[in-house]
């Protein structure tokens, strides 16, 4: 009965979203606020509605009712309750449910913002509404995740054994509530062309929901990252996967929008431009939908093929991202851009920023689409890691480079002499860095050691900017402190995001040069060496799980002068359902640094002997790698906390940005 | 969202005992080394998405005694990648060659790097008319300040 309730309740939202698109158009056109009040009523109307089809395929779920196909695919009675609830959206359908529920709550909190002007809110809503329908209705008509069985199985196929991870119950919630918290700015992009007022006022509303989504977009995507880490095995956090750069592009315009939004708003420059990333943004979120449940790249992480919806898939973006793209093309024209700058400025930084990451995401979308647009011409190629990391590293590299002087740099007309000298002392402290590494890490390897340094450039040039806003070291001590309390929350967020982005370069770069690598088949009492270290399996016992049968080796891994460092712990798991077997790494932080234990299978040796293949690694600074993110995020919730967000130019207030959709 | 696979299931299955298996390893741990990153570099034609340094397919563990024989043998990097891109076509090399059927690959980012630095260069300078008054724009503010003095 719930399901059908649930069924009910989506084709209720369809048609919200419906009225909320037309109730708001016409209300505009017409002037009339009772009409444009009615369609946010109903964007209301259509987050509960959704938020209730949700609620029934969670309790499907939760209470293992097989006869609904998605359950019966997805879920198992033995599998731990938290993952019979992330089996909610672990398939394609129930992630497209996930996808419409961040997307009609959004439109929620759209609806209740106070601090728009009324005519540009009513089209915002109108199309977020529009937005709706087209995702909505794709999810009532070919995604259904409600559908009964004609006869119920007596029990679930289960989710992959993979993805029963905390991590990974909790990635898609946090990916899903950024990719399309860039939806909103979509709309005020869409709307604010239509009315003809992409200006200052509009890039301050536009900042918290781009700071919001990009926060939540952060976190997801370090959870993946995570999660790829940990489970998969191979030693690596990021593969250039096309799954993982479809995240990764809506990210980078993501963050290019927040640099250009302050340009605009403060500035009034480069409006047009803050459009059409605003645009961007979300049609990217919408590629990188299309792309993973389309299947249409097959990767390690894809679905099996599904033209029908891969088709529909590609009409919504068609649609959506081509209206948009249309419109801009049609209104930019129009925008006036009436601002000056010289060369040095702050205008400048932040535009250099803009071309970066703009020069960034098109190596990304050309490398994820080129086997395709090589076999539109009947040819094979592939792109991987190695011409990501060349082509990012190298632009990358020549943003972070001159990254610490932005901050420090005035509007219009900067100083440069000025700026170089403020940076001085984090300069030399960088290239200390770089010199100690390479002075005492051994191999020696010069490349990585100045990319550390770069990493270290970043740190420090953040802490020059608090620094140089409390004039510390210059004045009283008192005066300091005084300017220290009264720093604005968004100088304290873009700093500390800053620093990440520094934590976790050095992380990356450490860890990509340096990481120790060793494998051995290893009978009970066996050891290898390991960097300066050694491992030794001491025993491989049986562990029954919840829903698996484990194999568990007890390794021992000590220092070079024979002092224990740690235990660990990894296993083979055997699932009873489906049969895989999956490896659970043991991972043992030291620091900063992780040992990271893989067990292989069984192996009988000549003697008639068990043993193991154990791969162990040393992937020293990794902690900085996943780090770094979680400061971005944390930067941006900081400045999106900051009192002026929500102050409106010359006017009140901007729009609350409430993360309901995130829950 | 990373999903939903038999392939990385088994990969995570299979991949374990691949390349770093010490049954395979060259003796010269220099050559290990480079036979290693040229794995990293070599996809493995069977198994979607994946290099040939991580696969324990039976077509990788071949690719991957070749690549050692010919490191034993004292070819170089260059020769080696051209010998795979000749016998199994460029879709078996991760990093696309430089080659002009991959031009707009290598080229389009820079590209776009270009032509934004291009704007960002022509624009200011572009942008700054300090237009000279007309005429009557000069009248009209001298009469404001007439006005103002009354």
């Amino acid at each position: 009965m719930t399901a059908e309730l649930g069924q009910f309740a989506l084709v209720l939202g369809l048609c919200l979203s419906l009225g909320q698109a037309i109730l708001s158009f016409v209300g505009r056109a017409r002037r009339n606020a009772v009409l444009t009040g009615a369609g946010e009523g109903a964007a209301l109307g259509a987050f509960v509605a959704v938020g209730l089809g949700f609620a029934a395929l969670i309790f499907a779920f939760v209470t293992s009712d097989f006869s609904v196909v998605n359950v019966a695919e997805n879920s198992h009675t033995e599998k731990p309750l938290i993952y019979k609830i992330a089996g909610a959206w672990g398939s394609h359908e129930g992630s497209i449910l996930l996808w419409c529920f961040a997307l009609t709550g959004y439109g929620a909190v759209l609806a209740v913002a106070r601090r728009l002007p009324w005519s540009l809110k009513a089209v915002t809503v109108g199309v977020q509404g529009s937005l709706g329908v087209l995702f909505v209705g794709y999810m009532v008509f070919a995604s259904n995740p409600l559908l009964r069985l004609a006869a119920a199985p007596v029990e679930g196929r289960s989710l992959n054994p993979l993805l029963q991870d905390p991590a990974l119950a909790a990635h898609p919630p946090f990916l899903y509530a950024g990719y399309v918290g860039l939806s909103v700015v979509f709309s005020l992009a869409v709307a604010a062309l239509i009315e003809g007022r992409v200006d200052g006022a509009w890039a301050r509303w536009v900042r918290p929901w781009t700071l919001a989504a990009w926060s939540l977009l952060t976190v997801g995507i370090t959870l993946g990252s995570f999660w790829a880490y940990y489970e998969l095995g191979w030693g690596g956090w990021w593969f250039w996967d096309p799954v993982e750069n479809a995240s990764l592009m809506p990210w980078l315009a993501a963050t290019a929008l927040l640099h250009s939004a302050v340009v605009t708003e403060k500035r009034g420059a480069i409006a047009s431009w803050t459009a059409f990333l605003a645009i961007c943004a979300f049609s990217l979120s919408m590629l990188g939908a299309f792309l993973v449940r389309s299947g249409v790249l097959t990767s390690v992480h894809a679905f099996a093929i599904d033209p029908k919806r891969g088709i529909l898939l590609l009409g919504i973006l068609a649609v959506a991202a081509g209206g948009g793209f249309f419109l801009f093309a049609w209104r930019a024209p129009t925008l006036k851009d009436r601002s000056a700058f010289a060369p040095i400025s702050r205008e400048s930084a932040l535009i250099f920023n803009n071309i970066v990451l703009s020069a960034v995401t098109t190596a990304v979308l050309a490398g994820t689409l080129w086997p395709l647009i090589l076999e539109a011409f009947g040819k094979q190629g592939g792109v991987g890691a190695p011409y990501f990391n060349l082509v990012v590293g190298v632009l990358m590299g020549a943003a972070f480079l001159i990254l610490p002087a932005g901050p420090l740099l005035a509007w219009k007309r900067g100083d440069a002499l000025g700026a170089a000298q403020r940076l001085t002392v984090a300069a030399a402290a960088a290239a200390l860095c770089a010199i100690a590494i390479l002075a005492l890490v051994r191999p020696v390897r010069a490349m990585a050691s100045a990319e550390v340094g770069i990493g270290a450039w970043l740190v420090f040039g953040a802490l020059t900017e608090i620094v140089e806003r409390v004039h510390g070291f210059r004045g009283p001590l008192g005066e300091s402190a005084r300017r220290l309390r009264g720093l604005p929350r968004g100088a304290w967020g873009m700093s500390l995001a800053h620093l990440g982005l520094g934590v976790f370069v050095m992380g990356a770069a450490f860890e990509g040069a340096w990481k120790v690598e060793n494998a051995a088949v290893l009978h009970p009492g066996g050891s290898m060496p390991l960097g300066a270290y050694r491992l030794a399996l001491e025993a491989v016992t049986e562990r029954p799980g919840p829903n698996f049968d484990a194999q568990r080796g007890t390794i021992r891994v000590t220092g070079a002068a024979g002092h224990a460092v740690c235990v660990a712990h990894p296993e083979r798991r055997t699932y009873a359902t489906g049969g895989q077997t999956t490896s659970q790494v043991a991972i043992c932080p030291r620091g900063i640094d992780d040992f990271y234990i893989v067990m292989g299978e069984r192996r009988t040796t000549p003697d008639g002997h068990s043993a193991w293949l154990v791969r162990g690694y040393l992937n020293p600074w990794a902690r900085l790698i996943f780090l770094g993110p979680i400061l971005m995020a944390l930067g941006g919730a900081i400045s999106l906390s900051d009192r002026r967000l929500r102050l409106a130019a010359g006017r009140r207030a901007a729009p609350r940005p409430q993360l309901a959709a995130a829950e | 969202m990373k999903t939903h696979t038999l392939a990385a299931a088994f990969g995570a299955a299979l991949c374990l005992a691949a390349a770093a298996d010490p049954a395979e390893r060259l003796a010269d741990p220099a050559g290990e080394a480079r036979a290693r990153s040229l794995f990293r570099e070599t996809r493995c034609l069977v198994c979607q998405g994946e290099s040939i340094d991580d696969s324990e397919a039976d077509l990788a563990r071949d690719l991957r005694r070749v690549i050692r024989g010919q490191v034993a043998a004292g070819r170089d990097d260059g020769e080696i990648r051209a010998f795979l891109a000749r016998r199994y076509g460029d879709f078996v090399l991760f990093r696309p060659p430089l080659d002009p059927a991959n031009a707009v690959l290598w080229g389009s980012p820079f590209l776009v790097a270009l032509l934004g630095l291009g704007w960002l260069l022509l624009k200011p300078s572009r942008s700054t008319p300090d237009t000279p008054l007309d005429p009557a724009e000069e009248a009209r503010i001298a009469a404001l300040g007439e006005s103002r003095d009354n």
